[in-house]
């Protein structure tokens, strides 16, 4: 049996996570699921757990430069709640499980979860999100690709909590969420597709795709992205099949339980073809 | 161990146990509130539903530690006031229940989502009871009830 802790500070609950590696537990809808033992027995956690899913400094939405802040406790339900959070990411947590559980789970806990199929983590891609870590010594702030680096692995250091996402001023003109699961409500997904652009006279001022469960991590290439912003429509129509021809090559899935390699590339390719050429190319000016 | 203080239908209770145990089995074996079914236990089925401080949650994925201070509403609860005789009506009339088992689940999903939204669309209820699963009705009949219930009960919401 491990010891369980109820800071009643954020000051004390970094503390603890320092002091006793107790692990930080919000929604805790993963970690009920990953540790459930057996009927009526107690989760099976590794090491001490810590609530921290009353604690004030982690329960606000705010407006920050440039962005927004939503901090690790907030509910996806909250975050839904919220006018100020970017349509993608809303399209997104309507597609995860269902109302009980999002009256319960934190985007924060979806992204330490670090599942390839975490579709608030591709809708946060494509809008660029980083994440704010915080011990005792300090805090630092890194990008949400940079964070996640694998299956279920991230760069959260022993001694940090994960306590705010930050999304930046979502500046997109358009926008496109795809999951493709087996039922619309509490089904994992296959594959996700998260696309945001901002088009302006006839020029791809800025454009962002990020790709669900298709490799260990969500799929996302700034280099491609680059090549893309700051050119016309129609240079970029020219060089559309190449830019699929890239994309395809760093769409690179597995077979599971949930669907087949064969089926992620082909629907997940189906998805960036439309997004492109379907979506982007067709705006004014192309 | 610890205490944990936090009322049940209204009524408080201070519990002196590991608050990694989970709601769920609180509310079923040591209080015998025995409405709350657990189906899958992974927060897939919604058989385990109550409201928590007002809101629909599963209680297999709630750690007792994390209700200190709430208001937790069972079946049981729900069943003693006018909404919910309003809802029971309205689901019997339905032909709503057949073995029973996901129906206490339905109607605490059912009392959320009119407490937040009177006069639901047949979409939306769809939506408020998508994290409840039924192996009998087809579901038809429940959304039946549902909206039979907040047309009957107009004004209790």
């Amino acid at each position: 049996m491990v010891d369980s802790y109820r800071p009643l500070s954020l000051k004390e609950a970094l503390d603890l996570r320092a002091d006793k590696g107790a692990m930080p537990f919000a929604g805790g809808t993963d970690l009920m699921v990953r540790y459930r033992y057996e009927s009526g027995a107690v989760p099976d956690y590794p090491r001490a757990v810590m609530f921290v899913n009353h604690l004030d400094d982690l329960r606000k939405i705010r407006r920050i430069d440039h962005g927004l802040s939503i901090g690790a406790a907030v509910t996806m339900t909250e975050v839904l709640d919220h006018d100020e959070v970017p349509e993608i990411l809303k399209e997104a947590l309507l597609t995860i499980a269902a109302p009980g559980l999002r009256n319960t789970a934190t985007i924060a806990g979806n992204i330490c979860n670090a599942s390839p199929a975490g579709d608030s983590i591709c809708a946060l891609y494509a809008l660029d999100a980083g994440v704010k870590l915080q011990s005792p010594g300090g805090e630092r702030i890194e990008p949400l690709y940079q964070f996640i680096t694998g299956p279920g692995k991230t760069d959260l250091h022993a001694d940090e909590i994960l306590t705010e996402i930050i999304i930046p001023e979502d500046r997109s003109t358009i926008h496109l969420f795809k999951k493709v699961g087996t039922r619309r409500a509490n089904a994992l997904s296959k594959l996700t597709l998260s696309a945001v652009a901002r088009i302006s006279d006839g020029r791809i001022d800025e454009i962002r795709i990020a790709i669900g469960a298709v490799a260990p991590t969500v799929v996302r290439s700034l280099e491609l992205e680059k090549k893309m912003e700051g050119r016309s429509l129609k240079d970029v129509a020219l060089e559309a099949e190449d830019i699929l021809r890239d994309y395809d090559a760093l769409v690179q899935p597995i077979d599971d339980q949930r669907s087949t390699a064969v089926y992620r590339k082909r629907v997940a390719m189906n998805l960036v073809r439309h997004f492109l050429l379907g979506v982007v190319l067709q705006q004014k000016g192309a | 161990m610890a205490t944990i203080n936090f009322s049940i239908n209204g009524t408080s209770h201070a519990i002196d146990t590991d608050p990694l145990r989970r709601l769920l089995d609180i509310l079923r074996e040591d209080l015998k509130l025995t409405g709350v079914k657990e189906g899958c236990g992974e927060g897939e089925c919604g058989a385990c539903s109550v409201l928590k401080d007002g809101v629909l949650v599963n209680s297999c994925m709630i750690p007792i530690g994390t209700c200190e201070g709430s208001e937790i509403i069972t079946p049981e609860g729900l069943r003693e006031t006018v909404q919910g005789k309003a809802i029971i009506d309205a689901y019997g009339e339905s032909g709503a229940v057949q073995c029973g088992f996901c129906t206490p689940g339905m109607m605490m999903a059912t009392e959320a989502l009119l407490r937040k939204n009177p006069s639901p669309s047949e979409g939306e209820a769809r939506e408020a009871l998508s994290g409840n699963l039924c192996r009998c009705t087809g579901y038809d009949m429940i959304i039946d009830g549902v909206l039979k219930a907040a047309e009957r009960g107009k004004g209790l919401w």
